[in-house]
């Protein structure tokens, strides 16, 4: 039989449940080991030397002094990374993106790397590389980029999604169109019109642990990777490709990490790493400095979005439009598509059409960063909402209400709805008691909703039960937030176990088949319909040995509570067996009991949030303080409350750091001014106040606890709600995020 | 090796070590002496992940030399629990999901560990600006404050 994932209302005795996660102990203690706090025998230190140019074709690299420098094992340029990636495009990005071929793309661009006795050694040798650029015109700014005159970064780059096909080059790598109805014809038919142009600037993941491997390539093909990643699947993909390694020789062991956010999707250094340990022939050690993470990874993309909406008097929208530039770094590939998808997707619209184009520009390659693109297209949009509302009299929540696209909505970006929770989510906010507390003078109270996809992917995940009846449960999708403990949930859940019977380890990538990666909202979503087939296929198993000890047909046996139960007239009065019972014959009935799964987790439910947030501006400084914040977001199911609410708090502080301060900040050398958590400032404890949740739980029908994915919504509201918040205090329209204290000042004196 | 020698106290324990001038705190408590608990997160003193009481005194151990260490005592994570009785703070950081992926939570329970010492019953204010030289990602600050209040508490009673 195979595995049927769609939703069964049930009742739960473990899921829902609040227990201590099993690696909290080893994490408030210091023993949990992340990516920078391994250490092999023999190893060596990595460094590498980055470009301090934008934009510079490498003349030559002179690396012999460096060779020639006591204590230094190896030094690779591109020259020890030769292209294998056989016409594949996103791959040969990569393997540029880790070191720099013919040139320099941006400030941080890795030039070439050493691997030395110690640090101190390491970074003396960097000095000694001797790099010859020649500078050429850069750009990094993505409306600059996105101009005919620019200085072209990429000349094999041809805008796709355009008919006829360009005939020259340009930075605009993707053109792609959403949308359906006659926007046009809508729009000239509407009361009230919106017209806007938003801006947001470039901000990075920020995650707390730097990117750190320890890569160890043996002389006899083998090789042994140790990683801070969110998926070490794809880790090893990327790097057996790279390296020219099979895939199973090369095992990749995923540390503890220390925050991903999307930043920890594709490769930087590990390749390089691989590269240093196969010339020096020792386990290399590389951890990036804090200015190589900011330089070098990460960041999500600046945009400029132009917004119109048209509304008729009664409050319905009759057009939606936005053209949405999103910069992607030197390569082509950014979310700009996922911008124009997510932009209208909370709303019912007849009319409705979206173009998102990505634009090379002279910064870092772009990373996932939690719900990629969604945050800013809804800023734009959000924005452009609440404006209409007043210009039609209506309430900011009512009006969104009146237009929430439902359970049959036709999608701005194609299919149609099941169910769906914007409309919920809205009802709870109008009836929230945030939304009755009193504001101050030069205070403020925004609202903005928001959306996020999910993703399901493949999944491999094994569920052994132990001669004890205890069950170790390993999973393939790296666990950056708790997910070891909803997993264990599911798994006991299902068997009818305690949570206590389970521990559930992340698996590397010789002990179980692939899995992608965390990314999406996938970890817990697919994980746990995984661990749910694979909890039924033992159970199957253990309902065979339980006949087996019976000696009565297996029909006849059912599972109940974690006990093996005889059915029927002639046997209905045999003890139960429990599963501790029939692990312990194991043995003598047939060998280990094993449930394996291996799916595709189609299905994953759509998830809808709306933020309320009141700030108070300090019309002197422009300074913003948050004064309240609350989250309402459908969970599908939420399996570990506390750390689904967890999400939601995580992601709405993010926003709010994105909303206010966060931004890189380029000179027109081109360089990158503030790779620093000091001149880059994420929120600290004293900028925020306590932030309300609400869990509201809309089953998802294609997963059998009904569970969505929640980790990425809530950070798609906040960029909105704050403005909101600070435009409806200072009385004028912010259009440009972050909204730092210059920001709001200039726009009070405007 | 032009190496200076070292003596302290780590977590109650004698150590000594050989550094260089120039090497940290951190560097020393990581790399010479095993103590991984202690985390790098920018090595500019920004982000926290490296507090460790140095006497009486919160300090990023990364702005700290190791030659400073001599005749010091120094207190590390992995000195808060007492064999397998978890210091209150590390049980409330449990009890309250306020770690995620917890690489900022050993700064933060010694932030809070010194934080207590020197006001047990602090304002929710007070917490939030006695741990704002420690940043997390993760969590929004939500439920860290709600765990030293937590603790805190316990502590006051105990």
């Amino acid at each position: 039989m195979t595995f049927d994932p769609s939703h069964a209302a049930r009742s739960f005795s473990s899921v829902g449940t609040r227990p201590i996660r099993p690696d909290g102990v080893d994490k408030v203690t210091g023993r949990a080991r992340y990516g920078a706090d391994f250490n092999m025998p023999g190893q060596l230190i990595g460094r590498i030397l980055r470009s301090p140019h934008a934009h510079a074709v490498i003349r030559k690299i002179d690396t012999s002094k460096a060779e020639q420098f006591p204590g230094v094992k190896a030094v690779v340029t591109a020259a020890d990374l030769p292209d294998l990636t056989d016409g594949d495009t996103s791959m040969y990005d990569i393997l540029d993106n880790c070191m720099a071929r013919n040139k320099a793309l941006y400030d941080g661009h890795a030039v070439a790397a050493v691997a030395a006795i110690d640090a101190r050694t390491a970074k003396q040798a960097l000095k000694l590389i001797d790099v010859e650029y020649e500078l050429l015109p850069h750009v990094t700014d993505v409306d600059q980029a996105f101009a005919a005159d620019a200085p072209l970064i990429n000349e094999t780059i041809f805008t796709t999604g355009v008919d006829p096909k360009p005939d020259r080059a340009s930075n605009v790598s993707m053109r792609s169109q959403f949308g359906h109805g006659d926007v046009d014809a809508g729009m000239a038919e509407a009361d009230f019109v919106v017209a806007r142009t938003f801006k947001t600037e470039q901000t990075h993941q920020g995650y707390i642990e730097p990117h750190a491997c320890v890569a160890n390539v043996s002389s006899d093909g083998t090789a042994d990777l140790w990683v801070c990643t969110q998926g070490h699947f794809v880790y090893r993909q990327h790097c057996a490709q790279l390296l020219g390694l099979e895939a199973s020789r090369l095992r990749v062991t995923s540390s503890e990490i220390g925050g991903g956010f999307g930043g920890k999707t594709h490769v930087w250094a590990e390749p390089v790493a691989l590269a240093l340990s196969r010339k020096a022939g020792r386990p290399v050690k590389l951890v990036m400095t804090r200015d190589e993470v900011f330089r070098a990874t990460g960041p999500t993309s600046a945009t400029s979005i132009d917004v119109k909406i048209g509304a008729m008097k009664d409050g319905t929208i009759i057009a939606a439009d936005a053209t949405l530039r999103y910069s992607c770094g030197p390569y082509a590939g950014s979310w700009a598509e996922v911008g124009a998808m997510t932009a209208f997707a909370c709303y019912k619209l007849e009319n409705v059409r979206t173009v998102g184009y990505e634009v090379l520009v002279n910064r870092p390659k772009t990373a996932a960063y939690r719900a990629p693109s969604a945050p800013m297209a809804a800023f734009a949009v959000e924005s452009a909402i609440d404006e209409l509302a007043k210009k039609v009299g209506m309430d900011a929540v009512d009006f969104r209400i009146k237009n929430a696209a439902q359970e049959g909505t036709k999608a701005s970006y194609g299919p149609v709805y099941g169910p769906i929770g914007i409309g919920p989510t809205l009802e709870a906010v109008k009836n929230h008691p945030h939304m009755k507390a009193s504001l101050g003078k030069n205070q403020g109270r925004g609202m903005a909703c928001g959306f996020w996809f999910n993703f399901g992917g493949q999944t491999c995940t094994d569920l052994n039960i132990g001669m004890d009846g205890t069950v170790s449960l390993a999973v393939g999708t790296v666990d950056v937030g708790g997910s070891r403990a909803s997993l264990s949930l599911v798994a006991a859940e299902e068997l009818g176990i305690d949570y206590a019977q389970v521990r559930a380890v992340i698996a590397d990538t010789s002990s179980l088949g692939y899995n992608d990666m965390t990314d999406g909202s996938r970890g817990t979503f697919s994980s746990s319909m995984a661990t749910i087939s694979a909890a039924r296929n033992a159970i199957k198993i253990l309902r065979a040995r339980a006949a087996q000890m019976w000696d009565i047909p297996v029909e006849d046996v059912t599972w109940e509570k974690g006990h093996a139960v005889a059915k029927g007239e002639t046997h209905g009065n045999l003890p139960n067996l429990s599963l501790k019972e029939i692990a312990a014959a194991s043995g003598t009935t047939g060998g280990p009991i094993a449930g394996h799964s291996e799916i595709v987790a189609d299905g994953a439910g759509v998830s809808f949030a709306t933020h309320i947030c009141d700030i108070e501006v300090d019309p002197e400084t422009g300074a913003t303080k948050v004064l309240r914040y609350t989250v309402v977001q459908d969970a599908g199911k939420a399996v570990h409350p506390t750390y689904v609410e967890g999400q939601y708090q995580g992601g709405a502080a993010q926003g709010i750091g994105w909303a206010l301060n966060e931004e890189y900040i380029y000179g027109k050398d081109g360089r990158l001014q503030n790779a620093g958590f000091l001149d880059y400032r994420i929120p600290v404890c004293s900028d925020l106040p306590m932030i309300d949740t609400q869990i509201l739980e809309i089953p998802n029908p294609n997963h059998p606890y009904g569970v969505r994915g929640v980790g990425e919504t809530s950070i798609v509201p906040p960029l909105a709600a704050v403005a909101n918040a600070v435009s409806n205090a200072v009385g004028v329209r912010m259009q440009h995020i972050p909204m730092s204290p210059p920001r709001i000042l200039a726009a009070l004196e405007a | 090796m032009a190496g200076i020698a070292v003596s302290t106290t780590i977590n109650g324990d004698h150590a000594e070590f050989l550094c260089h001038p120039d090497e940290t705190l951190l560097e020393v408590l990581r790399e010479r002496l095993g103590l991984m608990g202690v985390k790098e997160g920018c090595g500019t003193g920004d982000c926290g992940a490296c507090s460790v009481i140095l006497d009486d005194r919160l300090v990023c151990s990364c702005l700290v030399l190791g030659a400073e260490a001599e005749g010091r005592q120094i207190a590390t994570v992995e000195g808060m629990a007492q064999g397998d009785r978890l210091h209150p703070l590390q049980q409330k950081f449990l009890e309250h999901a306020a770690l995620q992926c917890g690489i900022c939570t050993p700064g933060f329970l010694i932030a809070a560990k010194d934080l207590l010492a020197k006001n047990p019953d602090p304002t929710e204010e007070e917490i939030r600006f006695g741990l704002a030289g420690n940043l997390c990602r993760c969590t929004g600050y939500d439920k860290i404050v709600r765990a030293v209040q937590d603790a805190a508490s316990v502590m006051r009673g105990a």
